[in-house]
């Protein structure tokens, strides 16, 4: 393989996935603040303003990364994926470029009033401009889905000479798999973001600090994912059945399934072999296969040695990737109904294994999201936009294989730095916590005194 | 006329605001960081941070909607412009991250503090000079045969001019964010701003005229427009608007004012930016591509244009607000939050 595409791939793997895994953590937490500061609003409890405090500064942070690495994303297509950018431009550069219109400038002109702006507007104006962030970081969600999913199932454009032409924006925007992976990624940040309540509360816990505002938000975060981790299992197998009909070989790589016919079997574990195009140490239960995918006893399913070599995805990633992420939400499903069972019993918070249990499925959210992505990128392979472009004919004929190779090295150094620095001051905000919030002064043109309360040590 | 010789023409007016707005705006932030090595202590690093810590991340926005623009309307230019400026594309996006979390960091950080100063600084050196150097190399002509830049491709940008001109943009940047600082700050931020203010400005003149004189020898040919007869004519109120600028700064700056050195600045930069427009003007990509050539198809750019006319307006407004919000002075040890 071009040495350059390579690169390329590697690259754009390790620059998206970094980056999504903070705007998963803001989406939720904006919508997160937006409950909180509406709950303080009518309530007026001193908790839980100190809790928009505390989490605020959470959300600051992780959206300071999130910036930094999305403006590097909105370059990748230039920099590396010239070819992609010079064909499917034409459709997809509006749909970024709409992202920016209605969701970038938003989140970014009130995010500045929301954290700076506590002493200077209205309590009401104030919640408005939260709400602006949220909204803006959901309207995001929408348009790059929309720009994604378009490229996994094309829709209404014309071809001339190898260069895409939009033909009907609405047949772009709302493609077959749009609305099933938009639902779902929400979602899917909703429950990162929940996790992460959920365990630091119970970290709070274990260490009887902050006692009562952590049970305020383990039981927010404990209500919230025993509603919608099923909600997100119902999504993820709508999911898989739009996949069935519209990448087949994405289906069949995903569920290890190597001959066409009915009665499949759904693989539990095995290990695929590309050269011998079939699973080896398979364990499988019969017809579950079928019933989950066309939701019918005997359904018949294709297989991937059906598609010519060159058209099968890689099979490891997306098979292995879809049973961490599979796993993980039926996971979450049994620890959220198993603690709202000991709710009901009123003894939520009398068992410390339990908050142990939240505290390591902290990250379950994240690992669930990226394996996500991992299974609809990699199982698109070798296409681009699925079926008309091919990943190898996108890449940039202008760079050369040690330019890509210095940026790769650069962006692995720089990202697993940031990545540190990033949880080292998360954790110090942690060990702080949510310590009584400053209090307003009235509406003051000139404030006084420093704010910045329990940052420094 | 058609919409399709139009459109391309409006669009090259979208993107020519965008990327003025991100001159304008991230340009006095990024001054700001050229110029935090100045002052004496951290406290007055603070002090000099917190005037652009709630609206930087809106600043920075303008080059997203610079790119994203770009990538819509002119497809061709986007992804020839990027791939091959790939290095210095690279080194600026690592400067931008190094600037842009030194804002949240440093005022988390304890021990750290030292580290974030410096990301902050050297990042906003190193972003403005690569800004520069991507435009020096622009004006200077990528030739293409084929859809493939002539030149060494991984170093073929570089060159005495692009140096120049990526010069040339910090110490222009750095006028922007002292005239900034004067108007934001006071005590002794605000002289530290005032004293730097007039070298820079000198700095800026010569550079301007250096880089004016160069053009003319530059093998693009592609400022050619503004010398000869008689566009020289036509277009000489750039020119003597710009002598008027310098001159009404300078003075505004002896006489120790507050707004008007900020103002004149951002003249200063617009005028700049105006006879560069005129200058490209009809080259997307110079010299070879034209704005209809690398134009994208009338659905696409019609389409982004509804959103565009409806949504700049609104972000301009709110903007705007959100600066009316955190108007006036911004005193010693104002905090975060
Ligand atoms: C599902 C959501 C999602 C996905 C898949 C992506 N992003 Fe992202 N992005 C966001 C959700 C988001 C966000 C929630 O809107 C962020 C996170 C933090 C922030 O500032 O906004 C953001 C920030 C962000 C920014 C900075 C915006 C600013 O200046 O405020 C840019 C330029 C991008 N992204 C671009 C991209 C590109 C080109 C992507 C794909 C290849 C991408 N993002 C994937
Ligand atoms: C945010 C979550 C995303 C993740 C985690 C992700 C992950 C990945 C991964 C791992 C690959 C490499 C696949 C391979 O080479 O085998 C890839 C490829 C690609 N993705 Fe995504 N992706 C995401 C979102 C997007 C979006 C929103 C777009 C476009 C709008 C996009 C466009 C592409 C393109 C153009 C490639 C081709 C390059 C390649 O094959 O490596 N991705 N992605
Ligand atoms: C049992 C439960 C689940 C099933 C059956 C399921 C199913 C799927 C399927 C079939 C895809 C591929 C979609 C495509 O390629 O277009 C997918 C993608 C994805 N999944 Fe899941 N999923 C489940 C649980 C989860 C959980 C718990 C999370 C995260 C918290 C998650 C996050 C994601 C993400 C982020 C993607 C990529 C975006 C997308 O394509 O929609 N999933 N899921």
């Amino acid at each position: 393989m071009n040495q350059a595409l390579f690169l390329s791939r590697l690259q754009f793997g390790w620059v998206i996935s970094f980056h999504i895994l903070f705007p998963a953590f803001t989406i939720g937490l904006a919508s997160w603040l937006v409950f909180l500061e509406a709950w303080w609003l009518k309530t007026r409890s001193e908790h839980v303003r100190d809790l928009v405090f505390f989490w605020m500064k959470v959300f600051a942070v992780s959206f300071g990364v999130g910036v930094v690495s999305g403006i590097v994303m909105s370059f990748q297509f230039g920099t590396n994926w010239a070819r992609f950018s010079a064909e499917a431009g034409n459709v997809v550069g509006p749909l970024l470029n709409y992202e920016v219109l209605t969701a970038f400038f938003v989140e970014a002109s009130f995010l500045g009033i929301m954290l700076f702006g506590w002493q200077r507007v209205g309590h009401k104006t104030h919640f408005a401009c939260t709400c602006m962030v949220a909204a803006g970081t959901l309207a995001s969600t929408f348009w790059i889905m929309a720009a994604n999913s378009w490229m996994q199932t094309p829709t209404g454009y014309t071809l001339k000479d190898g260069v895409f032409y939009p033909a009907n924006w609405l047949k772009i925007v709302f493609n077959p798999s749009f609305p099933y992976r938009v639902v779902h990624m929400v979602l899917a940040a909703f429950l990162c973001t929940a996790f992460m309540i959920g365990g630091i509360s119970a970290y709070y816990l274990l260490r009887g600090r902050f006692v009562e505002k952590a049970r305020l938000c383990m039981k927010c975060a404990l209500v919230f994912v025993a509603i919608v981790a099923p909600l997100q299992i119902i999504a993820g197998d709508q999911n898989g059945s739009e996949v069935l009909r519209n990448q087949p070989a994405k289906l069949a790589a995903l569920e290890g399934i190597w001959n066409t016919g009915a009665n499949v079997p759904w693989v539990v574990f095995a290990i695929p072999n590309e050269i011998t195009q079939s699973n080896e140490d398979e364990l499988s239960v019969p017809h579950l296969g079928s019933l989950i995918l066309t939701h019918s006893w005997s359904g018949e399913v294709r297989g991937l040695r059906s598609f010519p070599r060159d058209d099968q995805p890689p099979v490891a990633i997306p098979f292995y990737a879809f049973r961490i992420m599979v796993a993980l939400g039926i996971l979450m499903v049994i620890v959220s109904w198993y603690g709202c069972w000991r709710w009901w019993r009123g003894t939520l918070f009398e068992s410390r294994w339990y908050q142990h249990a939240w505290i390591w499925m902290m990250p379950s959210g994240f690992i669930a999201l990226i394996a996500g992505w991992w299974v609809a990128e990699v199982g698109r392979q070798p296409w681009v936009v699925y079926g008309l472009l091919r990943t190898a004919d996108a890449v940039s004929p202008n760079i050369t294989g040690d330019s890509v190779l210095a940026s790769l090295i650069v962006y692995i150094v720089i990202y697993v730095a940031l990545f540190g620095f990033v949880g080292w001051y998360l954790l110090k905000m942690l060990r702080v916590g949510p310590v009584q919030a400053p209090q307003r002064k009235g509406i003051a043109k000139t404030p006084a005194r420093p704010l910045s309360l329990g940052d420094e040590d | 006329m058609s919409l399709v010789e139009t459109l391309p023409v409006v669009w090259y007016f979208i993107i020519g605001f965008a990327v003025m707005m991100y001159v304008l705006l991230d340009g006095f932030v990024l001054g700001i960081g050229i110029l935090t090595p100045f002052a004496d202590d951290d406290e007055q690093r603070d002090h000099m941070m917190n005037t652009a810590a709630p609206i930087w991340d809106g600043n920075e926005t303008w080059l997203v909607m610079g790119g994203a623009g770009l990538m819509a309307a002119f497809p061709k230019a986007y992804a020839l412009v990027l791939s091959t400026f790939y290095l210095p594309i690279l080194i600026m996006l690592i400067a931008l991250i190094s600037r842009g979390v030194s804002f949240e960091f440093r005022f988390k950080a304890a021990k750290s503090r030292v580290i974030w100063g410096f990301a902050f600084a050297a990042g906003s050196i190193l972003c403005a000079f690569m800004q520069g150097l991507i435009l020096g190399a622009l004006v200077e002509g990528m030739p293409i045969t084929g859809g493939k830049y002539i030149h060494d491709v991984t170093f073929g940008w570089f060159s005495p001019f692009s140096v120049l001109t990526g010069i040339a943009v910090v110490f222009g940047y750095a006028l922007l964010g002292a005239t900034w600082l004067i108007l934001k700050t006071d005590g002794r931020v605000q002289r530290i701003a005032f004293d730097l203010t007039r070298p820079l400005m000198l700095a800026v003149i010569a550079f301007m005229l250096l880089v004016s004189a160069w053009l003319p020898f530059l093998s693009s040919n592609l400022m050619a427009r503004w010398f000869t007869w008689p566009n020289f004519l036509y277009l000489s109120p750039v020119p003597i608007l710009t002598i008027i600028n310098a001159a009404a700064l300078w003075i505004a700056v002896i006489r120790n004012r507050e707004v008007e050195p900020f103002v004149l600045s951002l003249c200063f930069f617009v005028l700049g930016f105006i006879g560069l427009v005129v200058g490209i003007w009809p080259n997307i990509v110079p010299p070879s591509l034209t704005i209809w050539q690398a134009a994208s198809p009338v659905q696409s750019q019609g389409f982004v244009l509804v959103g565009v006319i409806i949504m700049i307006p609104a972000v301009l407004a709110y903007t705007a607000y959100s600066y009316r919000v955190f108007r006036g002075k911004v005193l010693a040890g104002e905090g975060y939050y």
